[in-house]
């Protein structure tokens, strides 16, 4: 069969056959390290150069594409009747726009309107093994290569399919907007080919169309379930019609992991109106622990609500009773190995020695969905599970059926599990507790149930990143930097999903009742080793992840170690800089290792007017950062003056970010991600933490937990996307933190004099607790007059 | 039995549940109206916000018999006739939603703006308590001023 000739993109695979995808898999590393990762070039001329990492030769992103790719031709596009063209995507859309962006490169190669592209969200797949796991921004990245061939093989047999049927050959034929279009002008919608079309084996000389022929990809595209948004169509978990569905509520311990050692009340619970029913949660759980609570299954959420709160609950203890930020800060200190004695400083002959100790707050995803599920079990007439469907937000949802099929006792092949996109997921959603919950309460009360965590205990009980201690110090000689030396203690993280499989996540796990296990401990250090690299020409570059035995509700958060140790890293440099008296944008310049680092940070330096003047109280503040093959900068301006900073936290009042992806998919996308997360930064460095106190956070509302609203974000705010530049496409979802959030912490310290150490920055308890246990009582507002 | 009678997008309902249930849970687990959505329950994060005589509330803070008798409107009644209000025209426009879940919340919030003022100030939009959680604010304030310069 004929095709027409199209250049290979510098970036694609270069062949479409699964024997040539299998090549491009064993040799990407190879090819990324020629793509300018190892050789040093003139931009990394300082001296002395720190030895690659694992990162500069393989990374999250390279991981997740390569695993990925023995799976891929089991990924399904295809061309419907009506013309249409479907993605069933195996990961999990939560708004960062991977939907939106793998629908364009579709309608790219297709020659289709992206309003005739659907993309949906694959069912649990087990036969995909890890790729179905959505996390550390990979998506797009392991995709790049094959969904361009997918689609381009789809539209070569669309083409074959008219030729024969025209009687012309196919190399004779073009597409455009969804139809064949002959020379002559003859043309043929899709949907009258697909038939044909699907009995023509799939082609294996197509090459995807070289960048200069896109007309769809690197322009800017709204999100393709934009209209279903803003007219409320769009349906999340608990939206969804599931028949008979029994809204669920769940009362939890008051303190973390608190044990239930009775319910005293149940009979005048299980009367009150709506009731349907009362379950203790069992322990157990296949790879992660069940957790523990008293389920309230209700005909309302409202009935359930009280319900819960009219629960009498005997609890035992849980695993962090009268431990404190404090006391848990004070334990990860006490378990950082010491740096010894400092060097003398001598600024003057560019020798200085800093020393820094940063601690982080733990943090609440704070996804606006909160947790939930929708899980129907049915059972046989001696009451035993024999069949479980599955509706939820999940990141790894092959994991999460089959740990639920081991809970249930049920077959793998008996769990049937809905990914639904998610109202925000930040991370919470790589682990499944509100499914494991809704499918004992479904098993023992025999109703589908719909499970949903209050806010209070998402912030209480859902998972959270654990409090972070970091000890830095940097040395520099003759004015270069020689030693940078970071060491970071943090509460375990949970890893145990694995890499969304379940023998990963079994492995992870074993024995499930420890959070700490040799597989978990891997997973972490994985993830640690895979993401985290310095941008800078440092010398001698030590970092070292040392999690402490304290047993709390943890999963990574958006770009997991990256962000709080990127942070410390940027702030250690402004203070270098400032101790060998250089400017902050000089002494990045002279110190980074990519060029591409340097062009955003430059492209920001300028667009911001870095080293204007600012008045007293304000101040600017930049840093730069790269992570998985991209690159970032970021320049904020900040109003710190006691007026602002002396009544709540100092305000944010401009931008400008940078960032280059390489190969940029959706300009708006990009445009958004950024935004987004420096929203977060905002929110993370300034005022957003949970004080853990008495083994539970105090913090059970957005009006407890201080998350960023309109106002505290800057009315001025310029992303420039830099223009492709032929290199490999990066990740996005994570990239935009750590930049945006050291900008605002440097510049802070510019502003007050004030070192930032602790974060968030401004964290008062400014509001009354709720009470443990109880959900918070409902306000009964009257009508707006 | 208590029964409330009241309407919701110009709909007559009528519907069995105490004067003292959140409206949030009549219009979700009774009616099936699912674009108000649960963000907090406590007037706080206001991802539930409909409107009542133009005006926003929170449904998740108001007791079902506080509205009896009224027309109330929630997101799916915003482009009843089919038509887009200025407000979700320009959401589309400036593709301000990335998750989506507190963007109906968001949308009222902005059509109780501008029913209350053509010329909204950045004040006016800073009042604005809805949390977004992607942090959409800036196309939020972008496209409340844009929807503001087209409303008749």
């Amino acid at each position: 069969m004929e095709t027409p000739v199209k250049a290979v993109p510098p970036d694609a695979p270069a062949g479409i056959s699964r024997r040539n995808l299998l090549t491009y898999a064993v040799s990407a590393p190879v090819l990324t390290v020629a793509a300018g990762f190892s050789a040093p070039d003139s931009a990394e001329a300082a001296l002395p150069l720190t030895p690659p990492d694992t990162v500069d030769f393989f990374d999250l992103g390279d991981a997740v594409t390569l695993t990925s790719l023995p799976t891929m031709p089991l990924v399904r596009l295809s061309v419907g009747k009506t013309g249409r063209v479907t993605f069933e995507m195996p990961r999990s859309e939560s708004g960062q726009g991977i939907s939106t962006a793998l629908a364009m490169m579709i309608a790219e190669e297709l020659d289709v309107p992206l309003n005739m592209v659907d993309v949906t969200l694959a069912d649990a797949r087990p036969e995909l093994l890890v790729n179905q796991l959505t996390g550390g921004s990979t998506t797009i990245r392991s995709f790049a290569g094959v969904l361009p061939l997918m689609a381009a093989q789809a539209r070569a047999r669309l083409l074959e399919a008219a030729a024969r049927q025209w009687g012309v050959s196919a190399s004779s034929l073009n597409t455009a907007n969804g139809y064949v279009i002959a020379t002559d002008g003859r043309k043929a919608a899709y949907a009258t080919l697909t038939l044909a079309a699907s009995l023509i084996p799939a082609p294996l000389n197509v090459v995807p169309k070289s960048a200069s022929q896109y007309r769809v990809v690197g322009k800017a595209a709204g999100r393709i379930d934009a209209l279903d948004i803003v007219t409320g169509r769009k349906k999340f978990t608990l939206d969804l019609p599931v028949p008979n569905a029994k809204p669920t509520m769940v009362r939890r311990p008051p303190t973390i992991l608190g044990k239930v050692i009775s319910v005293n009340n149940l009979g005048t619970v299980k009367a009150m109106p709506g009731v349907i029913g009362v379950c203790v949660l069992p322990g157990g759980g296949a790879i992660v622990p069940i957790p523990p609570g008293v389920a309230v299954m209700a005909e309302t959420f409202g009935q359930a609500w009280d319900a819960v709160n009219a629960l009498d609950v005997t609890w035992g203890a849980g695993t962090i009773d009268g431990e404190s930020n404090a006391s848990i800060t004070a334990k990860l200190k006490a378990s950082v190995p010491p740096l010894g004695v400092p060097p003398v400083s001598i600024p003057l002959l560019g020798s200085v020695t800093i020393d820094a100790e940063f601690e982080m707050a733990p943090l609440s995803h704070a996804a606006l969905e909160t947790d939930c599920a929708i899980v129907d079990v049915k059972r046989d007439v001696n009451g035993n599970p024999v069949f479980c469907e599955i509706w939820a937000p999940m990141q790894t949802p092959i994991a999460a059926a089959q740990s639920v099929a081991i809970d249930l006792g049920l077959p793998p092949t008996a769990v049937k599990a809905h990914v639904i996109s998610a109202g925000g997921s930040f991370g919470r959603r790589l682990f499944w507790d509100p499914v494991q919950q809704a499918a004992q309460v479904s098993k023992a009360l025999g109703y589908p149930c719909k499970l949903m965590y209050h806010r209070a205990d998402d912030m209480r009980h859902g998972r959270m990143r654990p409090p972070q201690y970091h000890r830095v110090r940097a040395t520099t000689a003759l004015g270069q930097v020689t030693l940078f030396d970071h060491r970071i203690a943090s509460p375990r993280l949970d890893g145990r999903h694995g890499f969304g499989d379940l023998v990963t996540a079994a492995v992870a796990a074993v024995p499930s009742v420890f959070q700490q296990t040799p597989g978990n401990l891997g997973v972490e250090e994985f993830l640690f080793k895979t993401m985290v690299s310095s941008p800078y020409n440092f010398g001698v570059s030590n970092r070292l992840l040392l999690p402490a035995p304290i047993v709390m509700n943890t999963a990574s958060y958006r770009s997991v170690h990256i962000q709080p140790t990127r942070l410390c890293e940027e702030i250690m440099v402004d203070e270098l800089a400032k101790a060998l008296g250089k400017d902050p944008v000089a002494f990045r310049l002279e110190f980074l290792r990519s060029p591409r680092a340097i062009a955003c940070l430059k492209a920001v330096a300028a667009a911001g007017q870095w080293g204007k003047v600012m008045p007293s109280g304000f101040a600017q503040g930049i840093a730069v950062h790269q992570e998985t093959r991209s690159y970032t900068a970021c320049l904020v301006e900040i109003d710190a003056r006691p007026a602002i900073a002396g009544t709540g936290p100092a305000l944010v009042t401009k931008a400008v970010i940078a960032i280059d992806v390489g190969k940029p998919i959706n300009l708006s996308g990009i445009d958004a991600q950024v935004q987004g997360a420096l929203a977060e930064s905002i929110s993370i460095v300034l005022s957003s933490g949970l004080h853990v106190q008495n083994g539970l956070p105090l913090e059970g509302s957005f009006s407890q937990y201080h998350f960023s609203r309109n106002r505290h974000y800057p009315k001025d705010v310029k992303v420039i996307v830099m223009p492709p530049n032929g290199e490999a496409i990066g990740g996005l979802g994570e990239v935009g933190l750590s930049a945006s959030s050291a900008a605002i912490a440097n510049a802070y310290a510019r502003a007050t004099g004030i070192k930032p150490r602790k974060f968030p920055l401004f964290f008062p308890v400014d509001f009354t607790p709720f009470p443990p246990g109880k959900l918070p009582t409902r306000p009964m507002l009257p009508l707006p007059a | 039995m208590t029964i409330q009678n009241f309407s919701v997008n110009g709909k007559p309902v009528s519907v069995d549940a105490p004067n003292d249930m959140a409206l949030l849970w009549v219009l979700r687990d009774k009616l099936g109206i699912t674009g108000p959505k649960y963000g907090c329950g406590i007037n706080v994060c206001k991802a539930c916000t409909c409107n009542v005589n133009g005006k926003a509330f929170t449904p998740c803070s108001t007791p079902v018999s506080a509205v009896r008798g009224q027309n109330i409107t929630t997101i799916e009644g915003l482009a009843a006739d089919g038509t887009l209000h200025p407000v979700q025209q320009a959401w589309l426009e400036l593709d301000v939603a990335q998750c989506g879940y507190c963007q109906p919340g968001q949308i009222m919030a902005a059509v109780a703006l501008l029913n209350r003022t053509k010329n909204p100030t950045d004040a006016d939009i800073d009042a604005i308590d809805n949390v977004c959680r992607c942090g959409t604010y800036g196309r939020i304030r972008a496209a409340i001023k844009l929807a503001a310069s087209r409303m008749p």
